[in-house]
């Protein structure tokens, strides 16, 4: 482990950009968002989470796919093969970093998607330990420590310091690379802190989130509860919830037709939306309450079904905050708790 | 606020028992005293009902989906001052089946954005209770009291009316607090004075946070398109994605322009928008620009022709003046 005192992050920066691409989280236009690093950057580390998650970096909301070209009589069909650089995300939380593994159960799955399992081989993760937890997170309902954050390197910003640490193979080679800026520094520093923020997660008012309905009962019960037909209501059907969950994988690969070039791009996809899955025979899911069943049932009873138990949920309260409507993830679980 | 909520809970019942109405679209209490959400409350459960001063959201367009089958009886839907200008729309447009309604005004003083709260530094609210205009926030890291004016939502910053439109019973109305003093094109006013580059920029910076939720949309008492043509398959600009980075400052563009002149100004839009958007402000540039060009009177301005109508060359006039 090393330190560097806080007022010099920038230097810490500098010494990761000069070796890699770097993203760090910034306040902007009344938002929050991961911006490339430049001197100009400042570190918004009292804000807790950006706004949309981190899983930009490796399942961009966007991503070209082919071009097809009219040539006279043949189609020339061009690969969209574009080279991406290496990058490292820094600030990212403990529940984004665990939704990374989510997402690896995806798309690494064989067979692997290219574009994604690239982009994870060339990604470092510089996550950060939450030291002010905030009342919308429940990370720790899925076992996740935001005292303890993964990824390749964990910071823990504590008492005027940054304090640095490298967890794989990635992390070390990052460090390698930038400790001659860093000071010594003891194993056991942080642990007061460590027990702080542990100390402040008991106090998550859904900190221990009831989900034992969906771990005991049956797919078919959940499925056919009345308690849908009330909770669904008040949904607007946007997509708010689905673009800023950092768990949310469905996608959608569509065809822009410029009257000469065909583009073929694949985009994130809500489950919310009424062309969501549409097959020849329309739409499977024809109102909003299947559709907002949908969301619910995948991350709490489909995903975990087919990954050991798994739930394809964080905690990190983004679609708590940002529901336009005040609908969330937890309000579900809790009125299947009081069934 | 909590007298109020009570006392509309009464009347609620008075109707329920009369016949008069069949299910309730109100507010159901939150997690943690700030996210009251829309609810429709039958067969008169009334658990958790609240009107409070989180109780922005407005509840009318939910009246397309709810009075639309006859056999459910009829809905009563709690209006606010500004909530009824969108209802009133919505049922000039015949997007509603008003019979199916029972539309009651409720006093309003101004709601509260709990983001900017948070913005002001305050975390892990876990409940919050309110006092005349106090709020007192009891937080995982000790208590905190704020008054609520200091917090009020963008669109109650610019109340310019407490007037009702299109409600069958008004209900304790006059203890609705007073409109505010501040202008409301102001803000518009201000873009106007900027030059044509800084106003682009101004726009450009706002609108490419854009995340294509469609919140804005679905929200909005004006976009009640039965299928909105950027969900149509078949119209060609379909999109999910934006297949340039002007695509989605188009979306809001061509939206602004779909409700020009039907807009009521609810505010809406901007109050949904999770990256903080400030669309309002484009569909209150049109208002304004209709009240200069047409007057203040004319309130379909854009759907009637008079000879003294402004010629469509006012456009370079206007932009010469960078208006």
């Amino acid at each position: 482990m090393y330190k560097l005192p806080f007022e010099e992050i920038n230097k810490l920066f500098e010494a990761v950009s000069l070796n890699t691409a770097l993203y760090v989280p910034v306040k902007k236009n009344d938002t929050v968002v991961y911006e490339k690093y430049s001197e100009n950057t400042i570190y918004a580390y009292d804000e807790l989470n950006t706004v949309k998650s981190a899983k930009d970096f490796f399942f961009p909301q966007v991503q070209d796919i082919a071009q097809f070209k009219l040539r006279g009589k043949s189609i020339e069909i061009i690969n969209n093969e574009e080279d991406y650089e290496s990058f490292a995300v820094f600030g990212v939380r403990a529940c984004d970093a665990k939704s990374f593994e989510i997402l690896d159960k995806v798309f690494l799955a064989e067979p692997a998607d290219p574009y994604y399992k690239e982009r994870r081989e060339k990604g470092v993760i510089i996550t950060a330990a939450c030291e002010k937890p905030d009342e919308v997170c429940f990370c720790t309902a899925f076992g996740i420590k935001p005292w303890e954050p993964s990824g390749d390197v964990s910071v823990w910003i504590s008492g005027g310091y940054i304090y640095w640490q490298a967890n794989t193979q990635k992390g070390l080679e990052l460090t390698g690379k930038i400790k001659d800026i860093f000071n010594a520094c003891e194993e056991n520093e942080i642990e007061y802190f460590k027990a702080q923020i542990k100390n402040i997660c008991g106090k998550l008012p859904f900190g221990n989130l009831d989900l034992k309905y969906f771990k005991e009962t049956d797919e078919k019960d959940i499925f056919s509860s009345s308690v849908w037909d009330e909770i669904y209501k008040g949904c607007l059907g946007c997509g708010t919830c689905t673009f800023v969950c950092p768990t949310c994988q469905c996608y959608d690969i569509r065809d822009f037709d410029n009257g000469k070039t065909v583009e073929r791009f694949r985009c994130w996809d809500s489950c919310m939306y009424s062309d969501f899955t549409k097959m020849a025979h329309g739409n499977p899911r024809k109102t909003q309450k299947e559709r907002f069943r949908q969301r619910f049932m995948h991350k709490l009873k489909y995903f975990p079904m087919n990954n050991e138990g798994i739930y394809s949920c964080v905690g990190c309260g983004r679609c708590v905050r940002s529901c336009p409507q005040k609908l969330n993830i937890v309000k579900v679980a809790e009125a299947f708790s009081h069934d | 606020m909590q007298m109020i909520a009570e006392k509309i809970k009464e009347k609620i019942k008075e109707l329920t028992e009369n016949g008069k109405i069949s299910r309730v679209m109100g507010w159901k209490k939150g997690l943690y005293g700030y996210d009251s959400e829309p609810f429709v409350f039958e067969n008169g459960d009334l658990r958790d009902f609240t009107y409070d001063a989180f109780s922005g959201a407005n509840l009318c367009k939910y009246m397309i989906a709810q009075s639309k089958n006859d056999g459910d009886g009829k809905i009563l839907v709690l209006l606010k001052p500004c909530d009824t200008w969108g209802f009133e729309l919505l049922d000039k447009e015949h997007r509603i089946k008003r019979e199916n309604i029972y539309a009651l005004g409720i006093p309003c003083g101004g709601m509260v954005d709990i983001e900017k709260i948070k913005k002001s530094g305050v975390k892990g609210i876990t409940e919050i209770s309110e006092k005349e205009d106090t709020l007192i926030l009891k937080t995982m890291y000790g208590e905190k009291e704020v008054n609520k004016k200091d917090y009020l939502l963008d669109k109650c910053l610019v109340c310019s009316s407490k007037e009702y439109k299109d409600c069958d019973e008004l209900f304790m109305t006059d203890l609705c607090g007073d409109t505010a003093e501040y202008d409301r094109f102001e803000e518009v006013e201000k873009l106007e004075k900027l030059s044509s580059s800084e106003k682009f920029e101004f726009w450009r910076s706002q609108l490419e946070k854009c995340i294509r939720c469609n919140a804005c949309r679905n929200v909005c008492p004006a976009c009640s398109c039965v299928k909105c043509v950027f969900d149509n398959d078949n119209s060609g600009v379909a999109a999910k994605a934006n297949a340039n980075d002007f695509e989605e400052n188009l979306f809001h563009i061509i939206r602004a322009f779909h409700v020009c002149g039907r807009c009521v100004d609810c505010g809406e839009c901007s109050r949904v928008c999770p990256q903080n958007i400030p669309l309002h402000l484009l569909n209150r540039k049109y208002i304004k620009d209709i009240k200069e060009l047409y007057g203040d009177e004319d309130e379909a301005a854009l759907l009637t022709f008079t000879t003294e109508d402004k010629e469509p060359s006012v456009v370079y006039e206007r932009g010469k003046n960078n208006v």
